[in-house]
């Protein structure tokens, strides 16, 4: 509701007119006022004009002092924040985060299985605007320990320099640019229960070295890193000869006489797609000479295309590794592949189906399968899963046979 | 055994350098300053500041949008001839990214990264992927009229700059209804 003030003229004609009508003659008839008396009204009038002036002037000044310390107040408690942010500086500029994810497996031929798969805790420091610490704790499968099946391992500890504005440096446990999964691995972000196989068997993730790299970015959605890095200490006897995955050696103690060099080119210059190229050169995949195993070279390849309600993701990767024994054994070159289209009916719900094909050391890595599943998303950073994967080994032996599962999960970021 | 001496020497000479260079060269952090986008914006007459409370119902669907209260009792703005500009924060994976916006009458006019601070997600700055926004509403909802796509490996970054994006679009609303002389 509004309200409406008279003006000081309103006011005085007002006046004028009331101590006319006050003139009027007792037959109630009005009296014609004499000069001197309508000179005397006119004076009233004028001291009246005057003392409403300044009263008007006089409440302005107030409400303008009020507005005035109304500032001064909020300043005040603005100010305040700044400086308890100040005593506690850290506390502002260190982050926390996390994710982990919970999963029930029941396989074909196993015994049913629920697991806390992951319990992962982010800290990362920010030490000036263009130097910063991020850190990754992790503990897989809830229980870590002598005789327990768990291990707590942390996976990046780094620090990040920004030396241009498109170019960073970092230096200390990183994850290797390469692949979908190995840098972005937050359950909420990626289709299945499981992770897929190829980036488990082919791609060691999650693959992570020491050393340094370099990253950088043009304005067209171009990058590129380069990474000097400690190797794999691929086995190359026992059950586990030749296997990629167990020659991680998680910079735990690393053995470092024989480096490895990463370089990954990727676009994503139109929103909804990435297009990614990276090869890794293991100077030594066993960190030891005479073993029959060398060199090898990882070329992985990969597409991201997300447009609306579909997506698309097909990776490709390869290793060729040389060397007497490891040719002998046929595991010289292992590979691997998918392809996972994707539909989402509704914004909290996603649908997929991924098709994998795989070629590695061990038996019961060589095998194609078919997956189906759906992504239930209550919140952005929480997600319920459920899929159904069938898998045909390429020859049936002991611990490498045919099998059907259904697997639930659990996830969530922050 | 050990790497040949070769391997050796280009292995130390890029960690050298980078340290040497991480060391002596650090670029400034801010790409845009606050002045000077209010500067562009404005074409050097840039107006005085004025400023949302949050209070009521203005606080409420502040912190529905954002996710979380927004930390402060009042957000500042620079309205003029229909126009306001906003340069709002939010926390994408987790360091705030610090944002520039314009809304119009048409909806929303400009948005510009100031800067960036996460690992990863940088391509958010970039106009291939923020020129998705200009013209962009707000539905009844408070969500932006249509769909923008993202980033693989940036969802958190993405997800900031549309709660930005749709903060900026509420509180012009509010602008319009505070100067509106009917109202």
């Amino acid at each position: 509701m509004k309200r409406k003030f008279l003006s000081p003229l309103s006011l005085a004609w007002l006046l004028a007119g009331a101590q006319y009508v006050q003139a009027a003659g007792a037959n109630g008839q009005p009296v014609t006022p004499s000069i001197e008396q309508l000179w005397e009204i006119i004076q009233s009038q004028q001291a009246e004009i005057e003392a409403l002036k300044k009263e008007q002037q006089e409440t302005a000044q107030q409400a303008a002092a009020a507005d005035e310390k109304a500032e001064a107040a909020v300043v005040a408690v603005e100010e305040v924040d700044a400086k308890t942010a100040g005593v506690a500086s850290w506390v502002d500029k260190t982050t926390i985060g996390g994710y982990g994810e919970l999963h029930y497996q029941n396989i074909e031929g196993e015994d049913n299985d629920l697991d806390l798969h992951r319990f992962v805790l982010f800290f990362g420091h920010e030490f000036t605007d263009s130097i910063r610490f991020f850190s990754e704790f992790e503990i897989e499968h809830d229980i870590a320990g002598e005789g327990q099946k768990g291990e707590v391992e942390v996976e990046q500890a780094y620090v990040e320099f920004d030396l241009r504005e498109n170019l960073l440096a970092k230096g200390g446990v990183f994850l290797l640019p390469v692949g979908i999964l190995n840098e972005t691995h937050e359950p909420a972000t990626f289709y299945g229960v499981e992770r897929n196989d190829v980036e488990s068997i082919i791609i060691p993730s999650t693959w992570w070295e020491g050393g340094a790299a370099l990253n950088g970015y043009l304005d067209n959605g171009i990058s590129w890193d380069l990474a000097v890095t400690s190797g794999l200490e691929m086995p190359t006897t026992g059950d586990n000869a030749f296997r990629v995955r167990s020659g991680r050696q998680k910079v735990s103690e690393a053995t470092a006489n024989d480096l490895a060099y990463t370089g990954r080119l990727k676009y994503t210059g139109i929103p909804g797609l990435e297009l990614a190229g990276t090869v890794n050169y293991q100077s030594n995949a066993t960190q030891s000479n005479n073993d029959g195993l060398n060199e090898g070279i990882l070329y992985e390849t990969h597409a991201i295309y997300q447009r609306g309600a579909f997506g698309l993701r097909a990776l490709y990767a390869r290793w060729n590794f040389n060397g007497s024994a490891v040719s002998a054994a046929g595991d010289d070159n292992q590979y691997g592949w998918y392809v996972e289209p994707s539909y989402k009916p509704w914004e909290k719900v996603g649908l997929y189906t991924r098709y994998e094909k795989l070629d590695g050391a061990r038996d019961q890595d060589q095998f194609d399968q078919w997956e189906v599943g759906a992504n239930f998303w209550p919140h952005p950073d929480v997600v319920l899963k459920a899929d159904y994967r069938s898998r045909n080994v390429d020859s049936n032996s002991s611990g490498a046979d045919d099998f059907d599962a259904f697997d639930l999960g659990i996830g969530y970021q922050f | 055994m050990f790497s040949s001496p070769c391997q050796s020497l280009v292995s130390s000479a890029f960690f050298f350098l980078l340290l040497l260079h991480s060391c002596f060269v650090v670029a400034d952090s801010p790409y845009q300053s606050s002045d000077a986008f209010l500067e562009e914006v404005f074409i050097d007459d840039v107006p005085t500041p004025q400023a949302i409370w949050l209070k009521g119902e203005v606080k409420e669907t502040t912190a529905d949008i954002l996710g979380h209260a927004y930390p402060g009792i009042r957000i500042r703005y620079w309205g003029k001839d229909g126009r306001t500009a906003w340069v709002l924060e939010e926390v994408g994976k987790t360091q705030p990214i610090t944002v520039g916006l314009v809304v119009n009458a048409d909806g929303l006019e400009l948005i510009r990264v100031l800067a960036f601070r996460e690992s990863r997600g940088w391509e958010v700055r970039y106009p291939f992927f923020t020129d998705q926004f200009p013209g962009t509403r707000l539905t009844t909802d408070n969500k932006l009229d249509r769909h923008i796509d993202g980033i693989s490996g940036a969802t958190l970054s993405v997800r900031a700059l549309e709660k930005l994006a749709r903060l900026a679009l509420y509180l012009h609303q509010q602008t319009v209804t505070i100067n509106d002389p009917t109202s």
